[in-house]
């Protein structure tokens, strides 16, 4: 049984001025199964929400489908006409994006704001079961049914959030992608909503894209991870394989490196020099070669293949042999 | 009216650092700018190096800024983007005329810019051509240019990727080190502060609810919020994952106008009547480890 919900292959996104070409997307592969989460890390600007709106076609004008295709359930999302797309999004990918402030309407009620998410895929639905609806998954992400005629202005950060949760899980979608859905929250808010939403994503099956620059999130709430640089996958595998494994890509390497520990005395920490490269001139090569430690002659000219140990790969001249 | 922050006692020794630790609306960043006087406290009293600075007159103030500086939180809105890289650097200087030559300015902006570990090839570009990382080292040089000897950290690495973050916090840590400065670290993410921090205040709602060395705080937190605060934050590590975490229920309550009592209370698990009618004082449990709580009474 084919449990492959979304597949990208050799996708190459760019973003297209008349000036310069940004290389956002650089052909990357990435597998989802259904109801499993995988959580993309990298830092700003390595492609990683450049990659959700992708898979939704939700990217602005200058950007283009350079190659590849996006497979959700068997169908080609790039080469589906918008209509198509119109049925898809909210329905059976949603999204949600990092910050809460500006993702609601400011002038509608939020119960109006999530009653639209149905209405929009259920446009027969009588108004009654539509608000039984809108009460039921507000109690879902653990909000009051009394607040529904509430402004976004009158709740706070995090409860802004799990309204932009809800109105994303609302229509049962297969897939959902959640972009930095965190980041923006203070800590011990944070942990409520991600702990709602495993919970959520447990009871419900859903599979989910989770973006974050944090790997404590990771740990949390995924099951595989991929890690992307200067819009390339790097390295990619399990949680145990990304986390304890012993092989890794020295990019991965240094993010762990450059993570505070709680365990630890004061000391210094070990960042990775350097920044990453402009995106509209990248190097030839590894694009990580400039601030690589274990640097290598033929890093600075051959782009690495990919190299794998099961489901755990690596892009890195390190591994090949 | 609203009680931004309240009955706040602390004392910062020379060379050190006091990490000021809380969520949204604790008050950390207005204990900031009250301590440098950007924003008159309506109560008490605050000391530098012996002497009262809460009610100076404007030339004395003005002389005291040069010894307390501020590093601000964003890099993108704290610099001004119409001036240079060495026009925001030099600019404390001109207004202080520490120097008499514009070739002093000059050569005193190199080498800040080399102390903050920022290349001179930028001394003139525009903080738009710059990331984040860079601009808040900017940001430091400027802070560091009158020569202050008390600085003001008000999140300075939050808006910044990881690893760009360890690079400044290891730059603070070193010019610390050399320069012998003092630091108030205010921020919202536990990691980063027990890196840099001797002593942590935990905020909440205007109030401290614990003041510890740091490592004895993350050893052993004793406040419910700050034991809350310490559990909240995900580890990067998938054994802990399965381990169930008692996340706090609830949001923080409102600043306009609280009760007398405890603010963590609507929210506490071990919340009883002795909690509320009056303020909880801060007490000192063993040497240097304070608490506000009615379960250490």
């Amino acid at each position: 049984m084919n449990d492959e919900l979304l597949i990208l292959k050799d996708l190459e996104v760019v973003y297209k001025t008349d000036f310069e070409t940004v290389h956002a997307v650089n052909k990357i592969n990435l597998t989802i199964h259904k109801g499993k989460t995988l959580g993309i890390v990298g830092e700003t600007g390595a492609g990683k929400t450049t990659t959700a709106l992708s898979i939704l076609r939700l990217l602005p004008h200058t950007a283009k489908y350079k190659t590849g295709s996006i497979f959700f359930n068997d169908e080609d999302l790039i080469a589906l006409p918008e209509r198509e797309m119109l049925g898809i999004r909210g329905d059976k990918i949603a999204m949600i994006f990092q910050d809460p402030m500006t993702s609601l309407n400011p002038i509608m009620t939020v119960g109006s704001q999530i009653a639209e998410a149905i209405l929009l895929h259920n446009s027969d639905m009588n108004s009654q079961d539509v608000q039984n609806k809108v009460d039921e998954v507000l109690r879902l992400v653990g909000i009051s049914p009394d607040r529904k005629n509430d402004y976004p202005h009158q709740l706070s950060g995090g409860m802004k959030q799990r309204i932009v949760i809800a109105m994303a899980l609302v229509c049962e979608p297969e897939l959902l992608i959640a972009d930095e859905p965190t980041t923006a929250l203070d800590v011990t808010i944070q942990a409520q909503v991600l702990a709602m939403m495993r919970d959520l994503r447990d009871r419900l099956g859903t599979a989910m894209i989770m973006i974050t620059h944090n790997l404590g999130i990771v740990a949390q709430i995924c099951d595989d991870v991929a890690v992307m640089y200067a819009g390339e996958i790097i390295e990619s595998g399990t949680m145990e394989e990304i986390f304890s494994g012993q092989n890794h890509h020295p990019y991965t390497t240094g993010l762990f490196g450059s993570l505070p520990d709680l365990s630890s005395l004061r000391s210094r920490l070990s960042p990775i020099s350097g920044l990453m490269p402009d995106p509209t001139n990248l190097p030839e090569g590894c694009s990580f070669s400039p601030r690589c430690p274990k640097v290598m002659e033929i890093c600075y000219t051959e782009k690495p293949k990919e190299y794998c140990f099961g489901t755990h790969c690596i892009k890195c001249h390190l591994f090949g042999s | 009216m609203l009680h931004a922050i309240d009955g706040i006692n602390l004392k910062i020794f020379k060379k050190k650092t006091l990490g000021v630790v809380g969520e949204s609306g604790c008050g950390k960043s207005t204990l900031g700018r009250v301590i440098l006087r950007l924003i008159d406290s309506t109560g008490g009293d605050i000391f530098f190096n012996g002497e009262r600075i809460t009610h100076i007159n404007k030339t004395r103030l003005r002389q005291m800024r040069k010894r307390m500086q501020l590093i601000f939180q964003d890099p993108y809105s704290s610099i001004d983007p119409r001036m240079t890289v060495a026009e925001s650097i030099s600019e404390y200087m001109e207004i202080n005329r520490t120097f008499h030559t514009k070739s002093e300015i000059v050569s005193r902006t190199e080498e800040l810019m080399d102390m903050v570990g920022l290349s001179t090839r930028f001394i003139d570009s525009y903080p738009h051509e710059l990331d984040g990382g860079r601009r808040q080292r900017i940001g430091i040089a400027r802070a560091l240019s009158v020569n202050p000897e008390f600085i003001v950290c008000d999140e300075p690495v939050s808006s910044l990727d990881v690893s760009i973050q360890a690079q400044i916090l290891n730059l603070l840590m070193d010019l610390q080190d050399n320069l012998g400065l003092t630091y108030m670290f205010i921020t919202h993410d536990l990691s980063v502060v027990k890196h840099i921090s001797d002593e942590i205040m935990v905020m909440y709602l205007g109030h401290c609810v614990e003041l510890a060395k740091s490592n004895e705080l993350f050893a052993h937190p004793l406040h419910p919020y700050s034991k809350a605060l310490l559990e909240s934050i995900p580890v990067p590590d998938v054994s802990m994952r399965n381990k169930k975490i008692d996340v706090i229920r609830g949001e923080i309550s409102s600043p306009i106008n609280p009760q007398p009592g405890c603010r963590f209370f609507p929210r506490c698990q071990f919340a009883n009547e002795k909690c509320r009618g009056k303020d909880i004082p801060l007490r000192e449990i063993e040497g240097g480890h304070y608490v506000a709580c009615t379960l250490f009474d």
